[in-house]
C-alpha cells in the first residue's frame, strides 16, 4: 500500500442486504411497522384462543370435581340441557366411593351495574360442596344460605358492593380472577337456592295464575344441572361414572370427559374461526412480504445487473434478497410480539401468550419469508449482466 | 509489438433471430487489443458495438468465430456461466456511462465489493478501495455515498471499482458522455494512465468527438463489420 493512506480498520464484511435496507431505512421501517401489526394480530388472534381454553376449562376445573353426573343421554350443561332433580344429590352421595356431591345450576342473566347492562353467567352451587367458589382471592366464600355472591373480577364490582339478579340484591363477599365462561361473560356465584329462585320465580301476578292453573300444586323448582362429585382417594373416577351411568335417567362424565366435551363443543368452532383468520392473516402477510421484496427487487434491477455483470454469483444474488425478506420477518415478528406483549391488556379478551405458539409462528413467518422472497429471487435471476450496460 | 494482445477476435459473428427477422449484430470481427492501449470503438446506434462489447466482456457467446482473452480461448464450448462470471470478476473491468455505482454502498464499499466477490478479506478489500482512491485522486471522498458525489467523482469510483481485481482490460461504454469537456478529459486522463501504468488493456466505447483523439487506435463498426482501423491523431 501506498504511503499516506488512510489506516485500514478491519472492518466486517460489506453486506449488501443491510447496507440496502439502511438506505430504504424508512420504507423498510414501516413496512416492519404495518407487519408486525398484521402479526401482532394473528399473535393476539391465537392468545386469545388460548385464553378461551384457558377460561372456558378454568371454569370446569375451578369447580373441583372429579365425576360429573347429569341428566340421561346428554353430555352435560355445557353442551346441552341438562337437568336433574336435585335431590338426586342425596341419591349420589350415598353412593360408595363418594366423598363429597354437590348439585349445580348455570344461567345467564342481564343484570343492571351502575347503569350499565353487564352479562354474567350465573352459577348455583351449594356451600362447603363441589361446585362452589374455592378459589376467591379476594375476600371470602360463601358463607350464608341468602344473599351473598362471589364474583369475578372482570365483571367490575368490589368486595361490599351490591348487585340485584331479578328480584332479589347480593352482597359481593369474594372475588375470583379469570373465571369466565367460554362466551367471555364473567361467572358470579350464589347459592343454589338463590339461583333456583332467580331461575324459576314468578313475578306476583303470574305467580298467582299460575297458582290457580294448577290447582295450588305449583311445579318444583328444585332441580340442578349437574352433581359435581368429588371421590375418596383411590376411587377410579372412570369406574364410578361407569357404574352411575347404569342408572338410565343418569349420565355420567369424569372431569377429563367433561373438558373434551367442553373443548369439542364449545371452542371447537371458535378454534375453527381463528385458525381461518389466522391463515388469512398470514396468507396476507406472506404475500405482503413477497411484493415488498419484490418492488425492492425491481428497485435495485440495475444494481443487480452491475453486481452480475462484475462477477457476482447468484447465491450473492439470492443472498441479498433472501436476507432482506427474513431481516423484514424478524424484525416485524419481534416488533409484533413487542407490541402484543404492550397492548394485550387492552383486549376485551384474555390473551394468553404462550411461549411455544410464539416460537411456531416464528417459524411459521420465517418459512413465509423464504416463500415471499421466491418471486424476487426468480426476477433477480433473470436480470440479464448486459443490461448493466444499457444506458 | 513484442507482448501477445490480451484480447484476440477472430472472425466473430453473432446474430439475433432467425428467418426473415434475423439480424446479423457482428459480421467476421477480428480484432487485437495489446497491453497497455486504449482504442477507440465508435459506430452509430445499432452498429454492433455493445454487442462486441458483450462478447469480449464474456457476457454474450457469439454464433462463430474465436476469442482468446489473456491467451485462454473462451468461448469453446467448455465455459459453464460460472466459469464466465469468474473470468469477468478476475480479467475483466466495467465502466458505464453512468457509472453504475451501487446506491447504498459509499465509495470505498463500491470498490471493495468487486474485491470481495473475488474471494478477499473485508480488511484486504478495504485497504484495496482506498489505495485506488488515493491513486485516483478522491481519497477525501471514501465515505461519501454515490448520491453526494459529482459525476466526476462518481466515475473515478467506477474506474477505481473497475480495477480493483487488477483486471487485463477494462471495458468502458460511453464512459465520457455524461461529462462536460474538462472532465470527460480528466477521465480519458486516468484511463490512459492506468493503461500506461497498469499494462492494462482499454477499450472505450464512444460517440464522443472530443476524446477521439485520446485513442491509440479507433474502429468503426457499421452494421456489424469492423471498418479498416486508423491510429488517432494522438
Amino acid at each position: 500500500m501506498k504511503a499516506g493512506l488512510p489506516a485500514v480498520t478491519a472492518g466486517r464484511e460489506v453486506n449488501l442486504a443491510l447496507k440496502d435496507i439502511r438506505h430504504n431505512l424508512g420504507r423498510f421501517l414501516l413496512t416492519c411497522l404495518g407487519l408486525s401489526l398484521l402479526l401482532g394480530i394473528v399473535l393476539a388472534m391465537v392468545g386469545i384462543y388460548r385464553g378461551l381454553i384457558e377460561e372456558s376449562l378454568g371454569l370446569v376445573r375451578a369447580a373441583g370435581g372429579q365425576v360429573w353426573v347429569v341428566e340421561g343421554g346428554t353430555r352435560g350443561p355445557f353442551a346441552e340441557a341438562s337437568r336433574l332433580p336435585g335431590d338426586t344429590r342425596i341419591a349420589i352421595a350415598a353412593q360408595w366411593g363418594v366423598a363429597a356431591a354437590g348439585g349445580v345450576s348455570y344461567q345467564n342473566v342481564e343484570a343492571q351495574l351502575r347503569g350499565q347492562t353487564k352479562r354474567l353467567l350465573v352459577v348455583g352451587a351449594q356451600i362447603a360442596r363441589p361446585g362452589e367458589a374455592r378459589l376467591v382471592d379476594e375476600g371470602r366464600p360463601i358463607i350464608r344460605s341468602r344473599y351473598e355472591a362471589v364474583v369475578d373480577r372482570g365483571a367490575g364490582l368490589v368486595l361490599g358492593e351490591q348487585i340485584k339478579l331479578g328480584r332479589d340484591t347480593f352482597t359481593v363477599v369474594g372475588l375470583t380472577s379469570n373465571l369466565v365462561a367460554s362466551g367471555g361473560d364473567p361467572v358470579i356465584f350464589i347459592t343454589l337456592r338463590d339461583a333456583q329462585k332467580l331461575q324459576f320465580d314468578l313475578t306476583p301476578a303470574a305467580s298467582r295464575r299460575e297458582s290457580v292453573r294448577s290447582s295450588g300444586t305449583a311445579g318444583t323448582t328444585d332441580t340442578v344441572n349437574a352433581i359435581l362429585v368429588r371421590l375418596m382417594p383411590g376411587v377410579d373416577a372412570k369406574r364410578f361414572a361407569q357404574d352411575i351411568t347404569r342408572w338410565k335417567h343418569l349420565a355420567a362424565l369424569t372431569q377429563e370427559d367433561q373438558e373434551t366435551v367442553l373443548a369439542r363443543s364449545v371452542i371447537d368452532r371458535a378454534r375453527r374461526q381463528i385458525g381461518l383468520f389466522t391463515t388469512l392473516l398470514l396468507t396476507v402477510s406472506t404475500v405482503i412480504i413477497g411484493l415488498i421484496i419484490y418492488t425492492m427487487t425491481i428497485d435495485k434491477k440495475k444494481a443487480i445487473a452491475t453486481l452480475k455483470l462484475i462477477g457476482a454469483p447468484d447465491r450473492r444474488i439470492v443472498g441479498l434478497i433472501v436476507e432482506q425478506a427474513l431481516a423484514m420477518g424478524i424484525i416485524s415478528f419481534v416488533a409484533g410480539v413487542a407490541l402484543i406483549n404492550a397492548g394485550q391488556g387492552y383486549f376485551p379478551r384474555r390473551v394468553l401468550l404462550e411461549l411455544t405458539d410464539a416460537a411456531m409462528l416464528f417459524a411459521v413467518v420465517l418459512v413465509a419469508c423464504l416463500v415471499a422472497s421466491a418471486l424476487g429471487v426468480r426476477t433477480a435471476l433473470r436480470i440479464d449482466p448486459a443490461s448493466a450496460l444499457a444506458g | 509489438m513484442a507482448e501477445p494482445p490480451v484480447v484476440e477476435v477472430r472472425r466473430i459473428s453473432k446474430h439475433f433471430g432467425e428467418g426473415p427477422a434475423r439480424v446479423d449484430a457482428l459480421r467476421e470481427v477480428s480484432l487485437d487489443v495489446f497491453p497497455g492501449t486504449v482504442i477507440g470503438l465508435r459506430g452509430p446506434s445499432g452498429s454492433g458495438k455493445s454487442t462486441l462489447l458483450n462478447v469480449v466482456g464474456c457476457i454474450l457467446e457469439p454464433n462463430s468465430g474465436t476469442m482468446r482473452l489473456n491467451g485462454e480461448l473462451v468461448y469453446d464450448g467448455k465455459w459453464l456461466r460460472a466459469d464466465l462470471r469468474g473470468l469477468r470478476l478476475e480479467k475483466i473491468g466495467f465502466i458505464f456511462q453512468s457509472h453504475n455505482l451501487l446506491p447504498f454502498l459509499n465509495a470505498w464499499e463500491n470498490i471493495a465489493v468487486a474485491r470481495i466477490l473475488a474471494g478477499a478479506g473485508a480488511a484486504q478489500a478495504k485497504g484495496r478501495a482506498l489505495e485506488l482512491l488515493t491513486y485516483l485522486g478522491i481519497e477525501r471522498r471514501q465515505d461519501a455515498m454515490p448520491g453526494e458525489l459529482s459525476g466526476g467523482e462518481a466515475q473515478r469510483v467506477a474506474i477505481a471499482r473497475a480495477l480493483a481485481n487488477d483486471p487485463r482490460i477494462i471495458l468502458a461504454d460511453e464512459p465520457t458522455a455524461a461529462l462536460d469537456s474538462p472532465r470527460a478529459a480528466a477521465v480519458m486522463d486516468l484511463l490512459r494512465k492506468v493503461a500506461t501504468e497498469r499494462r492494462t488493456a482499454v477499450i472505450v466505447v464512444t460517440h464522443d468527438e472530443k476524446i477521439f483523439d485520446r485513442f491509440d487506435h479507433i474502429y468503426s463498426l457499421r452494421d456489424g463489420a469492423l471498418e479498416p482501423t486508423r491510429a488517432s491523431a494522438a
